[in-house]
Formats: C-alpha cells, sequence, structure tokens
C-alpha cells in the first residue's frame, strides 16, 4: 500500500472511499434524501425490476443524485409491474407503473431533479404500503 | 465491479461473536456465492451495536432493518425474503416491551432515540479492521489537520476550550492535563492509554476498541504530537483477546499507510504505538499503578504527587488518559470546540458512555448527552424497570459510586451533579434495580469485590475494608446491632480520609451511599431481623398458616431437613432453628398455607 504523505494526499484518498460507504451513510439519513422502492417480489423479477434497479441506481449515480434505492415486497400491483415508488423529501410518495429501463432513467432526470411527473402513475392509499 | 445494493451489517463485538456471529457471516458469504449476488450485497463485520443482550445482532442498509438474536439458520431466509424478495422478516424484527409491536428501522426503537454517538461514532458502522472504511469516515483527518498546523499549544488551547473531561472516572480536564505534562521538558515523553477496565460488568472501552481502534490510534498520536511523546503505550487487559487483536490489525495497518512511524504526513512527527498486558487486577487501572505494572514492576499505587506528567513511566513525563477520553479527541477537532461544548452541563460537556444493566428491558451499551436524567435513561432508552416492578434505585460509579433514588430520576446527569447526590460517574457503570434488590446487600457486593481487589499496600484499605465487609455480612445475616451501623459510618470516613490510592479512598462510597439513602432498610435488618426486599436468605422466615393448613403433610415429605413437623390432617409447623430457607416447602404446598415473613 503506497504511504499517505500528506493531508491532501488524505483528502484524495479520502474520497475516493466515500462512495463506498455512501449506502451505509444515506441509510441512516434517509429522511433527508430521496428514496426510491422498487418492487421486486417474484412478479418483479420476472419483469425486469432488477434491470429497472440497476438502471436508476446508475442514472442516479451519472447524475450524481443522492438516493437511497431499496426494493420492496409485492405492492399488489402486479399488471403494472415493475412498479416504482419515490419519495422525495418532504412530499408524499408517488408510485410509477410499468418502469422499465428506459423509464427509470427519466424518473430520476425528470421527476427526481426536475419535478416532471412522469405517465403511469398509479393513485394508491399510501399508508398500505410498505414501512412494515 | 461490484455495485452493492445491500450492506449487511454483522456484529463482531465479543457478545455476538459469543452467540454465533462468525458462522452467521459465514452462511451468508456462501448464500450470496450460491445465489450469485456477490456483486450486489456486501457482507461487513462491525463492532458492536450496544444491544448485545439481544445479539446476535444483523441490520441491513439502506432499509435501516434491525434483526436481532439472529441464529446461522435464519441466513437463509434473510437472503431469499428480504435481499431478493423485499419482503422483511417480521419474526427476527425487535418488539417494542410496550406495545408488542415490531419495530424495523432500527431509528424507532426506543433504545437508539435518546443516544448520541461520539465516541461510540462508528461503533457498528465500519469494519474495524479495515482503515479505508475509517478513513472514509473522516479518519486520521483531525491528525493530518493537527500536524499542517503544527502548533501544540494551539491543538491544547483547542481541548481546553471544548470543555473535555477524563473519562476514567475522576473527570479531570483533559486540555489541561496535557498542557502541564506539555510543559515538563524531557528528552522522551510517553503517551499512555489506559485500557485495564477493572469495574465489574463495564464493557465501554472494550467497545471501543473492538469496533473503532483507529480512533484511539489517531488520538494518542494528536495528544503525542501536542505533549511531545513519540511513543504511545496502550496497557490492555489480557482478557480482552479480541481488543487486543482489532488494535493490532489496526496498528499494522495505520504503519503500512504511514500514519504511525517516521515522519508521519511528511511532517518531522515520529510517533509509534506499543501494547502492554494487564492481568486484570482492579487497583492496576490506577494510573500509577498501572505505570509500575508496565515497568514491570508490582502492579502497585504509589502516593502522588509526583503525577505521572511530571515523573511517570520510566520516570518520564507521562499522560495517561482513558479510552473513551480518546475516542471524543478527533471528533472534536474536526468538528470544533465550540461544537462539543454545546452538547452536555455547564461543566460536563459532550457524551458519556454507560454499560446500562440490571433489572430494566433494554440493557446493553449506551452513550448519551451529559445533562439527560436518570428518567430518560431508564424509562425511554432502557426501556423501563422488567415485569412492571417498582424502581428502586440505580448505581453508578462502580465499586467507587454510589445508589441514587427515586428523588434523584430528574437530576440531570453530569460529572458535579452525581458527586452531590452521593455517587460519582466513575468510568460508566449502571445498574438500575427494582424494588427487590436489598440495598444492604449491594453495599456488600461491591465490599466483597474491593476486598478482593486491595492491593494491601496501606492498612486503611487493607484491614478496613475488611471489617466493613464483615459488620456488612454479619447484617445481613441477622447478627446486627444499632451500634454496627455507627461503626460502619466512623470507619467508612476512616478509609475515606486515610487510604492510600482512589481504590481505598471511595470504596466505602457504596456503604455511605446506601446507609444514607436507605437507613430504614438497614434498621429493618438490625431491629426487626428483617430484609424488606426479601433478598436476605438468613432472615426470610418460613411460616405455615394453621388456618389454611390441611395437614397433607407434602411439606414435610420434601423438606431436605426435616424441619417441618406435624401430624396427618392436622396444621404442621416448621421449626425455624432447623430450617434452611430453601423454598422447597412452599413451592410443594397445594394450599398457598406458606409464606415468608
Ligand atoms: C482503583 C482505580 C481503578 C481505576 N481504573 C481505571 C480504569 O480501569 N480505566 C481508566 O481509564 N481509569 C481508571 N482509573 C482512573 C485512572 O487512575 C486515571 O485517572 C485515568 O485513567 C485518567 O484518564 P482520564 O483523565 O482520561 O479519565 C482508576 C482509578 C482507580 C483509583
Ligand atoms: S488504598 Fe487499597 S488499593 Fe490503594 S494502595 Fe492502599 S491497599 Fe492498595
Ligand atoms: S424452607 Fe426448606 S428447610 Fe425450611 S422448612 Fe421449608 S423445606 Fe424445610
Ligand atoms: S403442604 Fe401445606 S397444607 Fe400440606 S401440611 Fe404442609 S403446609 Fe399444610
Ligand atoms: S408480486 Fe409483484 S405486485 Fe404482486
Ligand atoms: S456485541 Fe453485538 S451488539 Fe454488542
Amino acid at each position: 500500500m503506497e504511504k499517505i504523505k500528506s493531508l491532501a494526499d488524505l483528502k484524495k484518498r479520502r474520497e475516493e472511499l466515500q462512495s463506498k460507504l455512501e449506502l451505509r451513510e444515506g441509510g441512516d439519513n434517509v429522511e433527508n434524501l430521496v428514496q426510491v422502492k422498487v418492487a421486486m417480489a417474484t412478479c418483479g423479477i420476472a419483469s425486469g425490476a432488477k434491470q429497472t434497479m440497476e438502471a436508476i441506481i446508475e442514472e442516479c449515480k451519472k447524475q450524481n443524485v443522492k438516493a437511497v434505492v431499496s426494493q420492496t415486497g409485492c405492492m399488489g400491483y402486479c399488471y403494472a409491474e415493475p412498479t416504482v415508488e419515490v419519495k422525495k423529501p418532504g412530499m408524499d410518495p408517488i408510485v410509477f407503473g410499468h418502469v422499465d429501463v428506459k423509464k427509470g432513467q427519466e424518473l430520476v432526470s425528470k421527476y427526481i431533479m426536475n419535478n416532471e411527473i412522469l405517465e403511469g402513475v398509479i393513485p394508491v392509499n399510501y399508508e398500505k404500503i410498505d414501512n412494515k | 465491479m461490484a455495485n452493492y445494493k445491500y450492506h449487511i451489517l454483522l456484529c463482531g463485538g465479543t457478545g455476538c461473536t459469543a452467540s454465533d456471529s462468525p458462522k452467521i457471516k459465514e452462511n451468508f458469504e456462501q448464500l450470496l456465492v450460491e445465489k450469485n449476488l456477490t456483486n450486489d450485497v456486501q457482507v461487513i463485520a462491525t463492532g458492536c451495536f450496544g444491544f448485545c443482550e439481544k445479539g446476535p445482532i444483523v441490520k441491513i442498509l439502506p432499509d435501516n432493518t434491525f434483526y436481532t438474536q439472529v441464529k446461522p439458520e435464519d441466513c437463509r431466509e434473510i437472503i431469499d425474503e428480504h435481499i431478493i424478495k423485499g419482503r422483511k422478516v417480521q419474526r427476527l424484527l425487535y418488539e417494542n416491551p410496550e406495545d408488542q409491536k415490531h419495530i424495523s428501522d432500527s431509528k424507532h426503537m426506543g433504545f437508539y432515540k435518546k443516544q448520541m454517538r461520539i465516541a461510540l461514532r462508528n461503533c457498528g458502522f465500519i469494519d474495524p479492521e479495515n482503515i479505508d472504511e475509517y478513513i472514509a469516515r473522516d479518519g486520521y483527518k483531525a491528525l493530518a489537520s493537527v500536524l499542517e498546523q503544527h502548533d501544540p499549544a494551539a491543538t491544547i488551547d483547542l481541548i481546553k476550550k471544548s470543555g473535555l473531561r477524563g473519562r476514567g472516572g475522576a473527570g479531570f480536564p483533559t486540555g489541561l492535563k496535557w498542557e502541564l505534562c506539555a510543559k515538563n521538558a524531557a528528552d522522551q515523553k510517553y503517551i499512555i492509554c489506559n485500557a485495564d477496565e477493572g469495574d465489574p460488568g463495564a464493557f465501554m472501552d472494550r467497545s471501543i476498541l473492538e469496533g473503532d481502534p483507529h480512533s484511539i490510534i489517531e488520538a494518542m498520536a494528536i495528544g503525542g504530537f501536542c505533549i511531545g511523546a513519540t511513543i504511545g503505550l496502550v496497557y490492555i487487559r489480557a482478557e480482552y483477546p479480541l481488543a487486543i487483536h482489532r488494535l493490532q490489525v489496526a496498528i499494522n495497518q495505520a504503519r503500512e499507510y504511514g500514519l504511525l512511524g517516521k515522519n508521519i504526513f511528511g511532517t518531522d512527527f515520529d510517533f509509534d504505538i506499543i501494547l502492554r498486558y494487564g492481568a486484570g487486577a482492579f487497583v492496576c487501572g490506577e494510573e500509577t499503578a498501572l505505570i509500575h505494572s508496565m515497568e514491570g514492576l508490582r502492579g502497585e499505587p504509589t502516593f502522588k504527587p509526583p503525577f505521572p506528567a511530571v515523573e511517570g513511566y520510566m520516570k518520564k513525563p507521562s499522560n495517561v488518559n482513558n479510552v473513551e477520553t480518546y475516542a471524543n479527541i478527533p471528533v472534536i477537532i474536526n468538528k470544533g470546540w465550540e461544537w462539543f461544548s454545546s452538547i452536555g452541563t455547564e461543566k460536563s460537556k459532550g457524551t458519556k458512555v454507560f454499560a446500562l444493566a440490571g433489572q430494566i428491558n433494554n440493557v446493553g451499551l449506551i452513550e448519551v448527552p451529559m445533562g439527560i436524567t436518570l428518567r430518560e435513561v431508564i424509562y425511554e432508552i432502557g426501556g423501563g424497570i422488567k415485569g412492571g416492578k417498582k424502581f428502586k434505585a440505580v448505581q453508578t460509579g462502580g465499586p467507587s459510586g454510589g445508589c441514587l433514588t427515586e428523588k434523584f430520576l430528574d437530576t440531570p446527569i453530569d460529572y458535579d451533579n452525581l458527586v452531590a447526590a452521593g455517587s460519582m460517574m466513575g468510568s460508566g457503570g449502571m445498574i438500575v434495580m427494582d424494588e427487590t434488590s436489598c440495598m444492604v446487600s449491594v453495599a456488600k457486593f461491591y465490599l466483597d469485590f474491593t476486598v478482593e481487589e486491595s492491593c494491601g499496600k496501606c492498612s486503611p484499605c487493607r484491614i478496613g475494608n475488611k471489617r466493613l465487609c464483615e459488620i456488612l455480612d454479619k447484617i445481613t445475616k441477622g447478627h446486627g446491632t444499632m451500634e454496627d451501623l455507627d461503626k460502619l459510618r466512623n470507619l467508612a470516613h476512616v478509609i475515606k480520609d486515610t487510604a492510600l490510592c482512589g481504590l481505598g479512598q471511595t470504596s466505602p462510597n457504596p456503604v455511605l451511599s446506601t446507609i444514607d439513602n436507605f437507613w430504614d432498610e438497614y434498621v429493618a435488618h438490625v431491629t426487626e431481623k428483617k430484609c424488606p426486599a426479601g433478598q436476605c436468605k438468613a432472615l426470610k422466615k418460613y411460616v405455615i398458616d394453621p388456618e389454611k393448613c390441611k395437614g397433607c403433610t407434602a411439606c414435610a415429605r420434601n423438606c431436605p431437613v426435616g424441619a417441618i413437623n406435624g401430624t396427618v390432617k392436622m396444621p404442621h409447623e416448621i421449626n425455624q432453628e432447623l430450617c434452611i430457607k430453601c423454598g422447597t416447602c412452599m413451592e410443594k404446598c397445594k394450599f398457598n398455607a406458606i409464606s415468608i415473613k
């Protein structure tokens, strides 16, 4: 291992390393971050939810959006899978249906970054979702 | 490249390791390979989460799911359900003792809500055996900036202004201690970390060393730079193998990165750390005894002055601080003294780690801001008294401390308030007792400990404590007199005033504080030969109610010493002279005729 020889060296090293802990730091601080929950129950994976999740994570990284992306179980909307719930800080969560890779990317660039609502919003009683 | 979506944090503290957490880690890792998820999920063994009683703890991020009492065979369900399908495993979630509801997000657990983590900031969060994780959390940044600034006096001044006081017991201002040592010119000085942690039931320091060893290394280097020492010594008890291992791994990694050794951060500052093992004698935690023990002499205290800052290890100026004291240093430097001094009370700044134990629902390691009340600690963090019983007292300060009663429940906890209330902060033991605890027995428990641990060098402690202990024993056996109570008090004061070291000077505190706060209970033992809490076995009296007794003979047949007389179908009677208070008869009587008086 190369030695750390100065404060600047340490800073550089820290910046490289910080991304590895981002997911943990985010979990400790969810209230202030965008939370994205991808439904990934049996039908979710079958309908490509895993790729959707990957796409959203990638897009967030690319656009430098700090978001906590996790998966949830069945949301009860099998017909509209993959479904994705997005909760921005201080706002009500919104559930989007039929989110494929492309729509996942748009979710980030349009809704999360610019508050632009995409098609396919599923009206729901939010109390019921997750928080289990 | 791995693109982790989940981190599985698994407690690798001493408690959870004892209950199989290494096997759990192995199982998780195997399952991830089997399910082809090694690039999606990372498994990290961390330090203690503080909730050891409910261990092993598994925490899943980013959703903050807190699983308790996880067994190796639960791993498959966690992976299949939680990781693959996104469904939390309900049965492993923490159950709120108040309403029996499952709580999934640790932030909503009463145990964590009121806590504030400075010294424990990285425990249960990073992998203590990976220096990179420490660096990612601002590790070694404080050392780097202190060396860059290159002004020891300014750093000492910052520590002074922060108001940090020693966490090892006495609460001496840390900045001032450093200043005193810095002033004494010498060709060699030493910075020493006291990791002896001898209080019964205490494990704050162990947990910090196991969960965040680099914070101690960094702080010792900072201290070394400030006082002018190039060598650091950690005195750690040999009974802490995991802490020793983690500390050694951390020291090696720091050396590899050039954070220990010569020319640290490219400056002219050299510093390295050596470990020294203690045999686990309580008195060796006293700083002069500790120093003698490290010098290879007997671990006996010597009179102060000279203080270690003048004449310490190898007769050179030395600075001794406690593990938790050090753990605060890097954060204070990174966040500023203003930040630190805004936490706590007027004369006690920052937080304190306590090992919360006894008759409460949540026991474990907690860190709370100074100034929190006992009520908040016991009822909110601790979840209240077990089994709905009544609160009686809380013991703080271990063998040097005392008991606080109900009237102190709303007193803000800090160094000075605890002393004013007849106890002390100590290193952070906190034992909560309910109505079934006998206060004379509590005092005796601590005195037994002191007698065992006294080094025997001075007579007030060696002989005096033994006498105290004998009198207490006499009282719990029902042979005490009112004069004995006077004797206890007088002798206690003599020992306090004349003992050589802190051990003897504080050892009578448990006696004095229980006498002061629970006088009636002592008197009951002496005059009525009764233990109001019903704990002193010798004072229990089993009696048969002749009204209720059916003469079934069950008790008499089962009494191991034949203490029960009576003929069939006639009321029986217990011969108190013979009875050994085993309680068998009461258990056997189907008619509830036997009770304890
Ligand atoms: C009998 C006795 C036992 C002690 N045990 C410890 C101990 O286990 N750990 C500790 O840090 N300090 C212990 N101390 C206090 C030390 O003497 C010393 O004050 C302390 O390590 C200083 O560090 P601090 O200023 O950071 O608290 C003990 C003191 C006495 C009298
Ligand atoms: S007070 Fe007790 S422990 Fe301390 S020097 Fe005297 S005998 Fe030893
Ligand atoms: S308490 Fe035990 S020893 Fe005493 S009378 Fe009952 S059974 Fe016998
Ligand atoms: S067991 Fe109860 S009822 Fe039977 S003889 Fe003993 S005291 Fe009487
Ligand atoms: S299993 Fe996905 S919505 Fe039902
Ligand atoms: S050792 Fe695991 S929670 Fe303390």
